[in-house]
């Protein structure tokens, strides 16, 4: 997909003043951090895990080569077919390709953040085929023709009024007056409209959460069940995923389970962890003639390696956004790709570039929510700031912000000039502050007082006061 | 070998500074793989066998399935027709061909209308068997094969899963071990906690999004638990 990033900050702002997206960010709390909070204190051993996954994913990475050759091996093993893709239109034409062969017309699909990412379901769509998402989330941002704005909960942007909305206009053939208030009723009828392209489709798209070399499985985890009627009821199952995915064994696979719904949705294990090996065998009674595995790099390889290599151990529970405090002001679509959030705005300048997605890594306050939350323990801020420096360095920022901090540079670097300077500004502004103790406007600080007031120094600064105090003690005698 | 193929592999060795072929490298993963250990094992499972099925049982009931625990192979059949009963749901049963599930005389109850086989489009109950239930999260572990057709999992409203307490393991690593006993690895391992759900529109939780609408084990008592 086309990435919309460079418009961070104009798409912020339409976000701020955007009150149905206010309203449903307020979900964020409840529906995921607090049952996150509850679901982690009842499983002491949670700590020691992020550790292990940690190791585990990092041993994978140092030997990735090795494990993506071991994994496509067992595919063939098991009558399946891998389809190595090093960009996003590779892996398009190795899914259409397939599609076409097979002369499909109807393609359910589950949610991929992958399938997103290659902008699979346009490149579908405009060979002529019609592409079905099933995921629920994945499906009201359909009809509506959206981008999802959260990973695993793609319509978090919305609210049931919106939802029901979309109902009414894409649901035609459905009585105009039945009541749709409820998320029970709209649940009940995407249920109702999606069974029938389950049952119709010839082809079924999903992703992976995790791929095993030990076995030549894709693995996903759903809720719904939607994942496992898109892949168990069409002639052919087709898996986009990425290469970072792969892991050795069951075992390892379990550790990084025991992590992946607790930190996604609180839950100890969600609904439906599936785990498809092949196609059908010989005597079975249902499953996919075909299966393929669609391997996707689009970027990771030359991630690996490098300062931000970090990132490769995401596995996508969306714990960093549910616990940025940015996320929660902007949403997801504020973000412009189809990772927000924290993880994007480390993920992100390695995918897109960093001239495209600059500002994603300023969208945080560094309070280190993030990084305290990852269950692989990924160093967001740490990663955040290395692309600030490279903004820098690259002379990405516009000029007057090069200057600005080059400027603060300068001085930063001269203490006894820095001091003189900074205390004099605090007792002008002290001076200056009168009895609000507040400023509504300053000269050069428009960005800060457009939105909120400067509050005024107390007239000294934190070292000048820390002398006097430290006189006052040795005057006293105090230790 | 596809030129993409080539490619990825030589850009990630590029990246890790790695030889074209390392042998050393794959012997270890090899090695590895071949010892698949286990790695941290969460201690709530230290339990004797009782206390396994207890935590299953209770795990499960957490995630809004519902479990009936019963004497023998022969109660199977009272425990479903009663559970339907009770919800009111018709007594129309679509049995997986499972040997297990072969050997129960449904005869017992005559209300019951029972077919064998896959799961249809138009199937309201599905009755399969689990080859193991893993205590830690109350998971039902299911294989696909030629008794055990995995849409009977997904299509039906309702979704019966019968499992002896002897399937009944700690943690996952204890289900792969069985599952390798078994034989090679089925088309498909369903691991499933709970009916079908979704928290998509407003975050607010609803059953049967589209999968089962509501689960029931039938836990059955094995002498040699």
């Amino acid at each position: 997909m086309q990435p919309t990033s460079a418009a961070f900050k104009q798409r912020s702002r339409q976000a701020i003043a955007n009150p149905v997206l206010q309203k449903a960010l307020q979900n964020i709390r409840p529906g995921f951090q607090q049952k996150r909070a509850k679901a982690v204190a009842q499983l002491p051993e949670f700590e020691a895990l992020r550790d292990e996954a940690r190791d585990l994913k990092n041993h994978v990475l140092a030997h990735l080569d090795v494990y993506l050759q071991r994994f496509e091996a067992k595919v063939q093993e098991s009558g399946g077919q891998v389809h190595w893709a090093r960009t996003a239109g590779e892996a398009c034409d190795a899914v259409l390709g397939i599609c076409q062969a097979a002369g499909a017309t109807l393609v359910t699909k589950g949610k991929s953040m992958v399938a997103e990412e290659i902008g699979l379901n346009s490149r579908l769509e405009a060979a002529g085929l019609t592409v079905v998402e099933t995921d629920l989330g994945e499906y009201i941002i359909q009809l509506r023709h959206e981008m999802p704005s959260h990973i695993i909960a793609p319509a978090l942007h919305l609210t049931k009024t919106e939802i029901a909305a979309a109902f009414m206009q894409a649901h035609v053939d459905l009585p105009a007056d039945r009541p749709l208030d409820e998320p029970r009723a709209l649940t009940d009828e995407a249920r109702l409209m999606l069974r029938q392209k389950f049952l119709g489709a010839q082809v079924g798209i999903t992703g992976a959460n995790l791929l095993i070399a030990e076995t030549g499985s894709t693995v996903i985890v759903t809720n719904e069940g939607n994942g496992d009627l898109t892949q168990n009821l069409p002639g052919i199952h087709i898996v986009v995923t990425s290469i970072d995915k792969v892991v050795p064994t069951l075992e390892d696979a379990s550790t990084i389970l025991r992590l992946l719904a607790r930190s996604a949705t609180g839950q100890e294990f969600s609904a439906y962890t599936t785990v498809s090996t092949g196609p059908k065998r010989r005597g079975d009674m249902d499953g996919p003639d075909e299966f393929h595995v669609v391997l996707v790099d689009n970027g990771r390889s030359s991630i690996l390696g490098g300062p931000t290599q970090d990132v490769l151990r995401c596995i996508r529970c969306g714990a960093c956004m549910n616990h940025c405090p940015v996320y929660a002001a902007v949403g997801g679509h504020a973000y412009g790709w189809v990772v927000p959030g924290p993880i994007g705005a480390a993920l992100d300048p390695g995918m897109i570039g960093l001239e495209e997605a600059r500002h994603l890594p300023h969208a945080s306050s560094f309070c280190g929510r993030c990084e305290e939350v990852c269950p692989m323990r990924i160093p967001l801020p740490k990663i955040m700031r290395y692309w600030r420096e490279q903004t820098f360095t690259r002379k990405l920022d516009p000029a007057s912000a090069r200057y600005g901090i080059g400027a603060w540079a300068w001085l930063a670097r001269r203490p006894r000039l820095y001091h003189w300077t900074t205390g004099l500004a605090a007792r002008t502004l002290g001076l200056l502050g009168g009895r609000r103790r507040r400023f509504k406007w300053l000269p050069m600080a428009g960005g800060w007082t457009a939105h909120r007031d400067l509050p005024a120094p107390e007239g000294r600064t934190f070292l000048a006061q820390w002398r006097a105090e430290e006189k006052r003690r040795a005057r006293a005698g105090a230790p | 070998m596809s030129e993409a193929r080539t490619a990825v592999l030589g850009e990630i060795r590029r990246s890790l500074g790695r030889p074209e072929v390392d042998r050393e490298r794959e012997a270890a993963a090899a090695e590895r793989i071949a010892a698949h250990p286990r790695g941290l094992i969460p201690a709530r499972t230290d339990l004797g066998q009782e206390g396994r099925v207890r935590l299953f049982i209770a795990m499960a009931e957490q995630v809004a399935a519902t479990v009936a625990r019963v004497g023998s192979m022969a109660d199977v059949p009272a425990a479903v027709a009663d559970y339907l009963a009770n919800l009111n749901l018709p007594p129309h049963l679509k049995v997986a061909p499972d040997p297990l599930l072969d050997a129960i005389d449904w005869s017992a109850r005559p209300l019951l209308e029972v077919a064998r086989g896959g799961a249809a489009p138009e199937d309201e109950v599905g009755v399969a068997a689990a080859f193991a239930g893993v205590a830690e999260t109350g998971t039902l572990m299911l294989a696909s094969g030629p008794g055990a057709p995995t849409r009977l999992n997904f299509l039906p409203d309702t979704h019966v899963v019968v499992l002896r307490t002897a399937g009944i393991v700690g943690p996952y690593e204890e289900a792969w071990d069985r599952l390798r006993a078994m034989g090679a690895m089925p088309r498909t391992v369903n691991m499933i906690t709970g009916p079908s759900r979704t928290g998509d529109i407003e975050q607010q939780i609803q059953l049967g999004a589209h999968g089962p609408r509501r689960l029931h084990i039938v836990l059955v008592d094995t002498p040699d638990a």
